[in-house]
């Protein structure tokens, strides 16, 4: 409790913070990649640290921190919110009842994501069985590589306005097969190394790798339908 | 270094996850192929705009029913123990 006193003390954090939200350093909005600090790094060590002995506060401050990411992560993985919610629900539960588990090798945050994007996966298999199938090899075949490039001209993200842009993003990721949504939304959009992603997912690091290209490439291919000089002056 | 070459690289290539000598292969390749230029353009700006653009909505009644989730489960496994 001490321990927790003390984190609480260092980002002058009250109590009782599922009643009342605190905002507390989270990865940057504007750049997700980059990943907290060391100083965050070792808050989430204590806060672990605090839950781990029984502090049921010092759990709540670490839901608090990430639901939010985890929710966003179910979503994109399940596209249906129902899932998504109950994925992340049991992710939290699981983490919670199981927090004994954790070794901390790995970060809390790459642990919990690992969690969250299995529950996420099971619903997703699911509801669509046949479309989900992590353990076998993708095909080789070179339909991936592009064969015409065109020009979108100046800077899409000033020719579109944003919520147009958002339908666009939305639009083209759901059309990705889940194979590779997984691994771009862990990778490009989670910020997750490809470590952590293969982790996560259960697959190789060299399979994360081929799936991200074929993902980027394939999102590139669809947003070209929209972006191409003239589609949108 | 083709353009399938390049095609196949261009992931690892805008990761920075490359050896340096192919790095140079596919820069030198570059310099003479519109195509890949433009590839390599667009592959860069699909990851930022997905890496930039928060698409998913965190509603407030979901938030409430995932604390409400946890405080109940919480209550139990402290019963329980």
């Amino acid at each position: 409790m001490a321990l927790y006193c003390a984190t609480l003390a260092m980002h002058s954090i009250q109590p009782g913070l599922l009643a009342n939200l605190v905002k507390t350093p989270t990865l940057s909005a504007s750049n997700p990649h980059r990943l907290p600090s060391n100083v965050a790094r070792e808050d989430e060590h204590l806060l672990v640290a605090s839950a781990k002995a029984g502090d049921a506060s010092a759990f709540e401050e670490l839901v608090n921190r990430y639901e939010r990411k985890i929710f966003r992560l179910t979503m994109n993985i399940t596209r249906n919110r129902e899932d998504a919610e109950d994925a992340m629900q049991d992710a939290f539960m699981k983490a919670y009842s199981h927090l004994d588990r954790f070794q901390e090798e790995s970060r809390f945050y790459t642990w919990l994501v690992r969690i969250a994007a299995n529950e996420a996966l099971m619903r997703l298999r699911k509801r669509r069985p046949n479309q989900v199938s992590l353990d076998e090899p993708i095909e080789t075949e070179n339909d991936f590589i592009p064969q015409q490039i065109e020009d979108w001209g100046p800077s899409p993200e000033q020719r579109f306005a944003q919520t147009e842009m958002r339908d666009i993003l939305r639009t083209v990721i759901e059309e990705l097969a889940p194979d590779f949504r997984i691994v771009f939304v862990l990778r490009d959009v989670e910020g997750l190394s490809t470590e952590e992603t293969a982790e996560a997912v259960g697959i190789s690091e060299a399979a994360v790798k081929s799936r991200l290209l074929r993902a980027r490439l394939k999102l590139r291919q669809k947003l070209d339908r929209h972006f191409r000089k003239g589609v949108k002056q | 270094m083709n353009c399938e070459g390049v095609a196949r690289r261009v992931s690892n290539y805008i990761d920075g996850d490359l050896e340096v000598l192919v790095v140079e292969e596919i820069e030198l390749h570059l310099k003479s192929c519109q195509h890949c230029t433009i590839l390599v353009q667009q592959t860069r700006l699909t990851v930022t705009l997905y890496r930039d653009s928060d698409l998913v909505d965190f509603p407030k009644e979901v938030q409430l029913r995932l604390h409400e989730t946890l405080r109940r489960e919480i209550r139990r496994q402290k019963r329980a123990t």
